[in-house]
């Protein structure tokens, strides 16, 4: 069994024009959802009090909804989880009151109106906290790039590291986006996840470029252009490629589908970072890397300072 | 050309066996246990502690499965919940009041695999059920407190000097006493040095302002925040004791921070009530009066006196102590309470008040010399009397307390004591958690399920499509859960449901390797290589690739886990150690399956890798 069997190079690189226009459209679209709806931060991020109930027979989230709100605690937010029968209410800080007594008092009254209600999660974090998340996750974000760009300087060339990066950039973007316009909400276990996924999707970028890197450096090719030395090698890597991601799909779509409302965000931004994660260090990748110019000799002899020079 | 020398594939057999012993104590379980600690430090679990409650469970006829002596607490592992129960209530009522007996689970490893340190994975408490707590210390508080102090030191020190002095006033963090001229100047600076050596101390003269300014060194004041928080964990975990938790978690987090997580507590709000609680020291006076304590002990109490009980009783040492009702002095003057010795060696406890206590003191032991006074604990309105000595002589601000034939290990718990009553400055819980332990269980189900059905659709995919190369994947992947699963439990690193979805997620990146050998092996035999050589090539040429695909992503994990917190560690610390297994079993181990199958055989035509199509072939056809 062998699912690829491509006879020629597919010219992956004459489509850069289209490639890059769809990324950057993506790209934008993703970037207004972003600044327009924002992202539904989780509890970890906003502080609050998040309860989850479980009923033993399905819930009416109506019914729960003018229980909490007959408490008038201000602006709460109540949902299922997963299944009917769970069911997630999230209630703001409150100054006056500690999580315990907040979570007594959701329990009573909901008691109050159906006595098959048991409570399984209560989750209370301070404002402060928060703040504290989001600076250490941008952090860290810009510190794994950074990382990267560095080893990949170092193992390959600038031109290469910079692209990898910019084109991770672009899927940890449209995640964000996702979870955007869908409004799903992002926790503290999304943000492992998307950054989980620059690593991952940078990986891919890396496997291509070694090809890359490989092919300037085969006697036979020394005769063809740049773009076909490019297309060359996304070619002999996509059987690969597209097993791999397959694989980590199917994973990743298992913990989906069985993992249950708690793994629900991770793996559902590790399944769109692997989607577009193929697309983009195939095609928004490899066309940057065309774009900054890369050259045989940016591989071979390491220096190429005097090219630019005369340029 | 494919074959190993000797030593690698007995490294490969060593670690795989390895691997699975101390991947093994996860299977068997756990059983009902009950743990027996100390409810306060006086009270110890020692030889006859623990020969008291086996002793009891023998006369009650339930025989333990298991029993566990350590440190300080003794496990008992029992067949049955029921035995477990009656245990616990027997045991309870034998031990009294000073000990604490609580339900536990303890893991059912056999003898001979806990001896090689083998033990489960530790579970996190949102695979386990219980309460997590994260309390902030309040800095600000503990270095004002400190300030107040040292302006109280200084005033006394002055004044104990007849040094003439202004105002001594404490500002946002520094304390500054007004002098007269450059005499006075000079001779508070060198007092105050003295007393309080460790602080920075300036002098100002200027125009006729003549000051001392006194403030902490950015050392100090390091060592004075982590005193702070060391104290109120040592205070956080007398409190926890007293719910009887089996293991408890206090920890230091970051600079300011403590983790308090109480697995199997259900009762948020009890367990806030006793970590939120503030206990008060209270020294008051004793009655030495031998026919009044009789009188008392067999109920005749005086008016204005009570009996109060002593913590942790001693042989020799009487059970309760006649104290009269006035409170001389509370904790709030006790700055200090230190184990030190005298000029015999003998071990002492030595005690320090601020400026007011030491005033209240000098007058009352001038006046009571020759009789006791008691320090005594008071929590939920309940007060124990942790040591009553007699007064010798005046005090003043710093004395010691002799007992007669104490010992250090005494000395030390009863300074501990002291310390412990109050906390070093206040705290706020920034984030609490509780997770039901049915929601525990099921989130180990469902994570185990998602990474089980994963592996299984991957494994079929593999051997359906690389044949026999497929099978070897499978293996190496299968090698490679081992490993990790071998390595978090050998390490001890806590398991949450963000590290099941990493141990998930390192399998399917796992089978990046693995596509990468196989298809360039494949790659190989296209261009017409022998089978052989392909092998040789394949591994070859791809373990460029999986080495820089790798780092790179081992460089994400490593940020994640230096910056992450809570969710995003537990997932980054199992990524990365995911990806370093990950790097051995696709290309060590699989490389060593492949080379016994293959390495061995002189004329070798084909691998079983699946079809290789190669494009000439199908021109000529």
């Amino acid at each position: 069994m062998e699912f690829f069997r491509i006879k020629h190079d597919i010219p992956f690189m004459s489509y850069g024009k289209l490639t890059t226009a769809i990324s950057l459209i993506t790209f934008i679209i993703a970037v207004f959802f972003l600044a327009y709806k924002g992202l539904n931060f989780g509890v970890e991020f906003t502080g609050g009090t998040v309860i989850e109930l479980r009923y033993q027979q399905p819930a009416d989230l109506n019914q729960v909804r003018s229980a909490v709100d007959q408490l008038k605690y201000g602006e709460s937010q109540i949902q299922a989880l997963g299944t009917t029968r769970d069911v997630m209410v999230r209630l703001p800080n409150i100054k006056a009151k500690t999580s315990a007594q907040l979570s007594n008092e959701v329990m009573t009254v909901v008691k109050q109106q159906r006595p098959d209600v048991e409570l399984r999660k209560v989750e209370f974090i301070g404002p402060s906290v928060g703040e504290e998340l989001v600076t250490h996750g941008l952090t860290a974000l810009f510190l794994v790039c950074l990382g990267i760009i560095a080893y990949l300087a170092i193992r390959f060339e600038w031109r290469f590291a910079v692209s990898a990066v910019i084109a991770n950039m672009h899927d940890v973007v449209i995640i964000l986006g996702c979870f955007a316009f869908f409004q799903w909400e992002f926790t503290l276990t999304v943000l492992a996840g998307v950054l989980a996924v620059l690593g991952y999707s940078v990986n891919e970028s890396v496997v291509v470029f070694d090809r890359i890197r490989e092919n300037f450096r085969k006697p036979n090719m020394r005769g063809k252009t740049v773009p076909s030395i490019i297309d060359n090698a996304i070619t002999a890597t996509m059987s690969r490629t597209i097993i791999t991601h397959g694989s980590t799909e199917a994973m990743v779509l298992s913990m989906l589908l069985l993992g249950g409302p708690a793994l629900h965000g991770f793996a559902m931004a590790l399944t769109i970072g692997i989607v577009f994660g193929i697309y983009s260090s195939v095609l928004v990748a490899s066309p940057l890397l065309l774009m900054f110019g890369v050259t045989r000799e940016n591989m071979i002899k390491p220096v190429t300072v005097k090219e630019e020079a005369v340029v | 050309m494919n074959r190993y020398s000797l030593w690698k594939y007995l490294l490969i057999a060593a670690s795989l066996i390895a691997a699975l012993l101390y991947a093994l104590p996860n299977l068997y379980g756990e059983s009902p246990a009950v743990q027996i600690s100390g409810a306060h430090s006086t009270a110890k679990v020692d030889a006859n502690a623990r020969k008291l409650a086996l002793d009891t469970l023998n006369a009650a006829g339930i025989q333990p499965d298991g029993v566990f002596p350590e440190a300080n607490t003794l496990k008992v592992r029992f067949k049955d919940a029921e035995s477990q129960l009656k245990a616990k209530d027997l045991i309870q009522s034998a031990l009294g009041e000073d000990y604490i007996v609580a339900l536990n689970l303890l893991p059912q490893t056999p003898g001979w695999l806990a001896a090689i340190g083998g033990k489960p994975m530790f579970l996190g408490l949102d695979l386990r059920g219980g309460v997590h707590f994260l309390l902030e210390v309040d800095m600000k508080a503990a270095v004002d407190k400190q300030l107040e102090k040292v302006a109280g030191d200084i005033r006394r020190e002055l004044k104990e000097r007849k040094v003439r002095y202004g105002r001594v006033s404490r500002d946002r963090d520094s304390v500054t006493v007004q002098l007269r001229d450059e005499a006075t100047l000079t001779a508070a600076a060198g007092a105050i040095q003295r007393i309080l050596p460790d602080l920075s101390i300036q002098q100002f003269n200027k125009e006729g302002d003549y000051r001392v300014v006194v403030s902490f060194t950015p050392a100090a004041q390091t060592k004075l925040k982590n005193d702070a928080v060391a104290q109120n964990i040592t205070t956080l975990h007398n409190r926890v004791n007293e719910l009887g938790v089996a293991e408890p978690i206090i920890q230091q987090q970051g600079e300011g921070r403590i983790v308090v997580q109480l697995p199997g507590v259900q009762d948020t709000a009890k367990a806030k009530d006793i970590l939120g609680r503030t206990a008060t020291l209270e020294v008051r006076m004793a009655d030495d009066d031998q026919a009044r304590i009789q009188a008392a002990l067999s109920g005749d109490v005086p008016a204005g006196y009570e009996l109060v009980p002593m913590a942790g009783v001693r042989a020799g040492m009487t059970q309760s102590v006649l104290l009269k009702k006035e409170v001389e002095l509370t904790g709030d003057n006790i700055t200090k309470a230190e184990p030190s010795y005298d000029q015999n060696n003998n071990p002492v406890i030595s005690m320090g008040l601020d400026s007011t206590g030491a005033a209240i003191f000098r007058t009352l032991t001038a006046e009571n010399i020759g009789k006791s006074m008691a320090i005594v604990l008071v929590e939920k309105g309940k007060g124990q009397v942790i040591t009553a000595p007699r007064i010798n002589a005046q005090l003043g601000g710093s004395f010691v307390i002799e007992g007669g034939g104490m010992t250090v290990q005494e000395a030390n718990d009863i300074s501990l004591l002291v310390r412990a009553g109050s906390l070093a400055a206040p705290m706020n819980i920034v984030e609490e958690r509780t997770i039901g332990p049915s929601l525990g269980k099921e989130n180990i189900e469902k994570g185990f399920h998602s990474t089980l059905y994963g592996f299984i659709a991957i494994s079929i995919f593999m051997m359906l499509y690389y044949r026999l190369f497929g099978v070897v994947s499978t293996l190496a992947l299968g090698a490679n859960l081992l490993f990790l699963v071998a390595l978090l439990s050998a390490i001890g690193i806590t398991l949450t449901l963000p590290g099941i979805a990493a141990i998930a997620l390192a399998l399917g990146m796992a089978i990046d390797s693995n596509v990468l050998v196989n298809e360039r092996i494949r790659e190989e035999l296209r261009y017409g290589m022998s089978p052989q050589a392909a092998i040789q090539n394949g591994y070859g040429h791809a373990w460029a690739t999986i080495l820089d695909s790798n780092i790179t992503t081992l460089i994400a994990g490593i940020a994640l886990f230096i910056f992450g917190s809570g969710a995003v560690r537990g997932f980054a610390v199992v990524h990365c150690l995911g990806i370093l297994t990950s790097m051995y079993s696709a290309v060590f181990v699989s490389r060593g399956i492949v080379n016994l199958i293959y390495g061995y055989r002189r004329r070798l035509s084909r691998l079983s890798i699946g079809q290789v199509w190669v494009p000439q072939q199908e021109k000529q056809a």
